[in-house]
């Protein structure tokens, strides 16, 4: 099991920019004596704004099996839980791709 | 510490280890697959603890990247952790330093949304469910990170095997626990329509920056509620993140 330093070095480096976006905002934020309305509702957009861009992309330049996938998981999701969900999105990209497409 | 917080913290976390074990092997696997040893691979899971950045480094690491491209692409992919810990900031204030140090460390997707869901239903944000929740997600990352190197050459091409649909489901999931709130549809709608051209045009994983920025700035600019947001309400007819 080797462990390259140059490797590790740049771990490290990565790790400590996570931590430091971890720790910034609350940082920024603690450092402001009230939040102002218009923040506030911006904070509130954070969760659905920032996992919406990990979700989108890959709509969009997935193939068609996945696009259906995540069609159904969205609907899936609306009335059921997320484990359904994946489960799902699983098994329609399963199918899809073992019987050579619809 | 408070034992019950503690033993129910583990208890929610214990779904989300479950859920995300599948890309803890799927890491393990493809970091080998570029040319990580297991022990670089762990190393990775156990100080980075960010499952789609380490995707994103270990994508570079095969590249042969300048490092500082690697780090500064990990930024980029993690900024939302800044909104996320600026989010958190009225609720941990009672935390001690030491405490504060693990709760922004062990501060992933899931372990946020979970954490400001118990805050806003009212109910206090104690250190001990928030260890125990984040603990049982970091031990088992971390060991599943390596099993999946060593079963690397087993799994093969991630796609025969459906693999590469779960994060996406996973994170559309998270992105649905929030559709109560204010302005979620237009949020959500031009968040999505900025990163997939952030995407065409400027490039991963600019993407995820820029599209989130479209998102939070309309937010900050569309008109406010007349009054407070009940997010009391809103904590509670929103359904339990199961993952």
């Amino acid at each position: 099991m080797e462990f390259d330093l140059h490797m590790a070095l740049v771990i490290l480096a990565a790790a400590l920019a996570t931590f430091a976006t971890r720790i910034g905002g609350y940082i920024l934020i603690t450092r402001m004596k009230s939040i102002p309305p218009r923040m506030e509702a911006a904070l509130n957009a954070v969760p659905a704004a920032v996992l919406t861009t990990l979700v989108a992309p890959a709509f969009f330049i997935g193939g068609w099996e996945s696009k259906l996938a995540l069609i159904v998981a969205l609907f899936i999701g609306l009335r059921f839980t997320h484990t359904w969900m994946l489960v799902a999105a699983w098994i329609v990209v399963m199918i899809w791709r073992h019987s050579g497409g619809l | 510490m408070d034992r019950a917080d503690f033993v129910e913290g583990l208890r929610g976390g214990s779904a989300v280890a479950l859920a995300s074990a599948p890309f803890g092997a799927l890491f393990g696997a493809l970091a080998v697959e570029n040319g990580m040893s297991l022990s670089e691979a762990a190393f990775m899971s156990a100080t980075v603890y960010a499952g789609a950045s380490q995707m994103v480094g270990i994508e570079l690491f095969g590249h042969n990247v300048h490092a500082w491209l690697i780090v500064l692409s990990i930024l980029a992919v993690n900024f939302r952790h800044v909104l996320y810990s600026a989010a958190l900031a009225r609720y941990i204030g009672h935390f001690t330093p030491v405490q504060k140090f693990f709760t922004f460390f062990l501060l992933v997707d899931p372990q946020f949304a979970e954490a400001v869901k118990r805050g806003e239903s009212g109910r206090p944000l104690t250190f001990a469910w928030y260890f125990g929740f984040a603990i049982i997600i970091y031990i088992p990352w971390v060991l599943i990170s390596v099993a999946g190197g060593m079963l690397g050459s087993f799994i093969g091409d991630p796609k025969a095997i459906g693999l590469d649909i779960l994060l996406p489901a996973y994170f559309l999931g998270i992105v649905l626990g929030f559709r109560k709130r204010d302005n979620f549809l237009p949020v959500a709608l031009v968040s999505a329509a900025a990163s997939v051209l952030a995407y065409r045009y400027v490039g991963s994983p600019w993407h995820v920056s820029l599209g989130a920025a479209a998102g939070i700035v309309l937010a900050a600019l569309l008109p406010l509620p007349p009054q407070e947001p009940d997010l009391e309400a809103d904590a509670l007819r929103s359904e339990v993140h199961e993952v």
